[in-house]
């Protein structure tokens, strides 16, 4: 089934970026994760391995392989007619670090492999410490090449192609606050859309009929969001970030959330966070066109629309040593984080149970999920 | 005649200030509490790349997270 896809890389590079304790290539370390994700008709599970290695004290490696076992049922398929259907994603990177100085060199590859769409990324990025390792400011460029098919249409092939620029700053500003400032471009060309979805338009008869999507081949995305991380004093963290997206298809976003995370009886520590989200619709978006052919650019796709995220978040984590004679590990932890969303659509209208002629088109109810998913990882460094 | 002077003494100072290295101001024996796990700002990557890769399915933004994100749209 279609998928956006974007720049799985950079998780890999981000792993060496600590804020103030730059400049020192991470821990050796490995995870194991099990993922999932429940909510709207969707069921997304699997594992996820990820090996970080050090060799000497400037070169390192980081390899991730993860998995995506879907199983939908969501609300864009039971409109479209279709029965629910399975299908698993797999995904490989690689990411090598070099350290020379106070300068830390990047580069990653990503590639993503589903039975309808592929995609490879390469990425660059280059951090540099500096004012007493206060500072540290990273660039990075990525690119990428999906290649997209049809389940349904073997015949249909198309593509994306990509390119990611980005700029962050990591700034100390006392000895309990510290920030951070993100910068973040996208120019993607091809095809953007969802070869599977629909949008819907009124007919000569006062009922609707469903058509093709039709999206502009071109898009472009900035982004830009402020951090700020406070230390309490009874060694307690508070975390506020904001972040400001617009794109040449006429979404504006705001993005705010916090964090507070707190230890407890020496090995524990617990965490809570509240995310808040909210979106405009691209200019080319509606629920409902007055007549086929309406205009150049026709979308109704959900995710494009009009919407209001919230999350809450709740996490636990458990340092354990590990002291047996001969080890080679050091210590583990064993982590749990569970979150809970809900999306409110204020124009995106479910037609799960008013199928064409069953009510006025533009009055049935408006959608809205819910979702929790949650991770479990256990994490042991070497 | 007092303007243009102020001006050239802002600029000079602002020059020497430039010339000067930066003193940190916060001494590597004070960062006890920012080296501190809890002030991590990304977590455990192979947990915030997921939760970036959850928002950016469900969402249309995308970006300036700080690094982690990709993944599957799962529509």
């Amino acid at each position: 089934m279609h998928a956006l896809k974007r720049f799985a890389a950079l998780a890999l590079l981000a792993i060496g970026a600590t804020g103030a304790r730059a400049a020192v290539l991470a821990e050796d370390r490995a995870d194991m994760m099990y993922h999932r994700y429940q909510g709207g008709g969707i069921t997304v599970q699997g594992p996820s391995v990820l090996v970080r290695k050090k060799f000497g004290e400037s070169l390192a490696a980081t390899a991730n392989y993860y998995v995506d076992n879907i199983s939908s049922a969501s609300i864009d398929v039971v409109v479209s007619g279709a029965s629910r259907y399975a299908e698993r994603r797999e995904q490989k990177s690689l990411a090598l670090e070099y350290l020379r100085g106070k300068t830390t060199y990047s580069a990653s590859y990503t590639n993503s492999k589903e039975n309808d769409y592929k995609a490879d990324t390469y990425s660059l990025s280059v951090s540099q410490d500096m004012f007493g390792d206060l500072t540290t400011v990273s660039f990075g460029y990525s690119q990428g090449l999906d290649k997209i098919g049809s389940s349904v249409d073997p015949t249909f092939k198309d593509e994306i192609k990509r390119r990611d620029y980005r700029v962050g700053v990591t700034q100390v500003l006392t000895r309990d606050l510290l920030s951070s400032f993100n910068y973040e471009a996208v120019t993607e060309q091809g095809y953007l859309q969802n070869p599977y979805r629909f949008m819907r338009f009124l007919n000569a008869s006062g009922s609707y009929s469903r058509g093709p999507e039709v999206f502009p081949r071109t898009r472009t995305s900035n982004a830009g969001s402020v951090m700020l991380k406070y230390y309490l004093p009874w060694r307690a963290a508070l975390q506020g970030n904001y972040r400001f997206y617009t794109d040449t298809w006429g979404i504006i976003a705001h993005t705010a959330g916090i964090e507070y995370t707190h230890p407890l009886w020496n090995r524990w520590i617990f965490s809570g966070s509240y995310r808040y989200y909210t979106q405009t619709g691209s200019d080319f978006w509606s629920d409902l066109f007055p007549r086929a052919g309406y205009q150049n650019f026709m979308a109704r796709d959900k995710e494009n629309s009009p919407l209001v995220t919230q999350t809450i978040g709740l996490g636990a984590s458990y340092e354990f040593p590990i002291e047996w004679a001969g080890s080679w590990l050091k210590k583990g932890s064993a982590n749990l984080h569970i979150n809970h969303m809900m999306v409110d659509y204020s124009k995106f209208r479910d037609l799960r149970a008013f199928p064409p002629g069953t009510a006025t088109p533009g009055t049935e109810p408006l959608y809205a999920l819910d979702a929790n998913f949650l991770t479990f990882y256990l994490s042991l460094w070497f | 005649m007092r303007k243009p002077l102020l001006i050239l003494g802002a600029a000079a100072l602002l020059a020497a200030t430039a010339c000067a290295p930066i003193e940190p101001w916060v001494k590597p024996y004070e960062r006890e509490h920012l080296a501190d796990p809890i002030m991590s700002i990304q977590g455990d990557a192979v947990s915030a790349s997921y939760l970036d890769h959850v928002f950016e399915v469900r969402e249309g933004a995308r970006g300036a997270t700080g690094g982690a994100g990709g993944g599957c749209g799962c529509s």
